[in-house]
């Protein structure tokens, strides 16, 4: 019984082979080809209000930063209160959360030549305004995107203030934070590996 | 947060799995015939199994008939569950923030079990409900769009298999290595799998890409929103939406219901829980992509949206901490990949790098794919250093850990794509070839 099968099986593939040569099967229509994705008509339009809800991004330029303020000043007690516990009173870092605070002798840029330099927001970040995108979306680990924008943006001027990038009563906002240039800024390059045998 | 300072090291030693005893009577009930082995016993079979069995050694007796063709064996389950003589774990468990290796040592072929699949996480695992799951793409497109997963579902699939790595992988081999180092501990940050989804590119063709849209952003629905900008280009050419792994709906770890694959790339480009695309004129400039995943270089400067994996491979058997019972002929096999294409060949050395012999290649060899490579091996029990070293479709030839450095700095953070070695001791012991 099995053995028949085997054969009858056999015996189709044969006749497909066949088919397969002439390339003619006039019983079988042939697919359509596929229809553009944008005729299916899958999803629906998506309102001002609900990509409002979920951009939060923010770009070098400061596209995307909310209005608002805060200082050094003004966000030393929110930073004590919901960052310090991992972050430290002066962004020294508590392990396992990294430190946020650390400039290198003359704001050279070690860490290809050493990797036992920590790399920090005052060493390392080309953006300030990496700052805000990120706080607003992940921090507080514990509670994350809780924060109001004066809150956020005096926690950012916190961090900044630390590094000594910003004085301590600097005020940040959508205007002034895009302008912070960041001793890393001209740090970063393209990748220029591009398969081959050059080992880059 | 880097991977080593978050999770120290990763993965644990592989322990002692334990199967307990009520699940392994259970496994046997009604087989009244069924003995206990002693724990020598269990070793003594667990011999007879794949290689990789010894690995892993069962530290209590497992019961299993004397004879299973004299006695009825089990009754069907509805989730198949392994043998509990085989018990392959990812490590480290607890992780919120942090890396999950895979354990490439207990594995076969090329595909990763959606279960065994690497994970990093970076605030914990999102459950998402899929009736509820959106997917906006906005931003320089004609017409902005929420996506059901009903929608996804309803493009036509493309399913494709494909390595994911993290650029991450290898770094404590790297910064601490230990002569008691497994494959998974050394490189169990990548995993491949078969995927299944729509093309971003069918999405963007919905939306009506914009002119001027040159980059755009991906977003994940877990709690750190985690996002990474990437070129279009590569969002027009092989991008997934993948929905499936390996036959199934993504497993929560791996980014149910929907994640971004980006063949080739390394992975934290492959946003888990996607929730949102946002086509751009540049790069967002995340924190994943300036603090984090950048490659500083020893001339004071660090390579930004180094995205693509260069070639690696690492053999998996024999590897710590296996050790050879006798001399004579073993399989040297393992993994290799490119995220530039195909794998074209893998050499293999038992001599530290001063010979090589080219592998075999497993069907099939698929680009941006795990590739299963053996070499028949005769050790003549004799002190040696095995090593593989693999060459992509473009001509790179996998480097030495000193080549590398010189290219790039003894502080080179991401993308450890040296050669690695494993020492086979006269006695049969492999351990991690740390300096080699």
């Amino acid at each position: 019984m099995r053995h028949t099968a085997w054969l009858g099986a056999a015996a189709l593939g044969v006749a497909m082979a066949a088919t397969a040569c002439t390339g003619r099967d006039e019983s079988v229509a042939r697919a359509a080809t596929t229809p553009p994705s944008e005729s299916l008509g899958l999803g629906r339009r998506a309102s001002v209000h609900e990509i409002a809800a979920v951009d939060l991004d923010v770009n070098p330029a400061g596209v995307g930063l909310p209005a608002g303020q805060g200082t050094a000043m003004t966000g030393t007690n929110v930073y004590m209160a919901r960052c310090a516990r991992c972050h430290g009173m002066k962004g020294e870092g508590v392990p396992p959360s990294p430190p946020l605070v650390g400039r290198v002798p003359a704001d050279s840029f070690p860490f290809g030549a050493d990797g036992r330099v920590v790399r920090t927001v005052g060493n390392y970040w080309p953006y300030a305004t990496t700052l805000y995108d990120y706080i607003r979306r992940a921090m507080p680990i514990d509670a994350p995107a809780s924060l109001e924008p004066n809150e956020v943006y005096g926690v950012v001027a916190f961090i900044l203030a630390e590094n000594g990038i910003i004085r301590r009563d600097e005020l940040m906002n959508a205007t002034t934070l895009p302008a912070v240039r960041m001793p890393a800024r001209d740090r970063f390059v393209v990748d220029d590996r591009r398969g081959g045998p050059a080992v880059r | 947060m880097t991977m080593s300072s978050k999770s120290p090291d990763g993965a644990t030693e592989q322990g002692s799995p334990k199967v307990s005893r009520r699940e392994a009577l259970a496994g046997v009930a009604g087989a009244l015939t069924g003995a206990v082995l002693s724990g020598a016993d269990t070793t003594a079979l667990a011999a007879q199994l794949p290689r990789q069995a010894s690995t892993t050694p069962a530290a209590s007796p497992i019961a299993v008939p004397s004879d299973p063709t004299r006695v009825p064996g089990m009754a069907s389950e509805a989730l198949a569950a392994r043998s509990p003589f085989e018990t392959p774990a990812l490590a480290p468990t607890g992780v919120m923030t942090g890396g999950v290796f895979s354990p490439l040592q207990s594995l076969s072929g090329t595909i990763t079990p959606a279960d065994l699949h690497f994970q990093r996480h970076h605030n914990g695992i999102p459950l998402i409900d899929p009736h509820r799951y959106q997917l906006i793409v906005h931003g320089l497109v004609d017409r902005p769009t929420v996506f059901s997963l009903a929608d996804l579902r309803r493009f036509p699939p493309v399913t494709r298999t494909c390595f994911v790595e993290c650029s991450g992988n290898g770094r404590a081999a790297f910064k601490s290595p230990r002569a008691e180092m497994t494959p998974q501990q050394i490189d169990g940050m990548s995993s491949n799998s078969e995927w299944t989804g729509v093309p971003l590119r069918a999405l963007l063709e919905a939306v009506g890409v914009r002119r001027g849209a040159t980059w755009f952003l991906a977003e994940g629905g877990d709690a750190a929103l985690f996002s990474r900008s990437a070129p279009l280009e590569k969002g027009m050419d092989d991008a997934l939406v993948a929905y499936a792994q390996n036959g199934e709906p993504l497993r929560p770890a791996n980014g149910y219901p929907a994640r971004l694959l980006m063949p080739g790339y390394e992975g934290s480009a492959c946003i888990k829980w996607l929730r949102r695309i946002e086509l751009l004129d540049g790069p967002i400039m995340t924190r994943d992509e300036t603090s984090k995943y950048t490659d500083p270089l020893a001339n004071g400067t660090a390579r930004q949206f180094s995205l693509v994996m260069d070639a690696k491979s690492i053999i998996t058997s024999p590897a710590y901490p296996e050790k050879l019972s006798t001399p004579g002929w073993w399989p040297v096999t393992g993994l290799a990949w490119s995220g530039r294409g195909m794998i074209e060949a893998v050499d293999v050395s038992a001599d530290g790098g001063a010979t090589w012999t080219r592998a075999h290649l497993q069907e099939p060899v698929l680009p941006k794919a795990y590739t299963r490579f053996v070499h028949m091996w005769k050790w003549d029990g004799a002190p040696a250093l095995l090593m593989s070293r693999a060459t992509d479709e473009t001509g790179y030839v996998q480097p030495t850990r000193a080549g590398l450095v010189r290219a790039r700095g003894q502080g080179t953070d991401y993308h450890f794509n040296y050669i690695r070695g494993w020492r086979v001791e006269s006695g049969g012991q492999v351990l991690f070839a740390a300096d080699a």
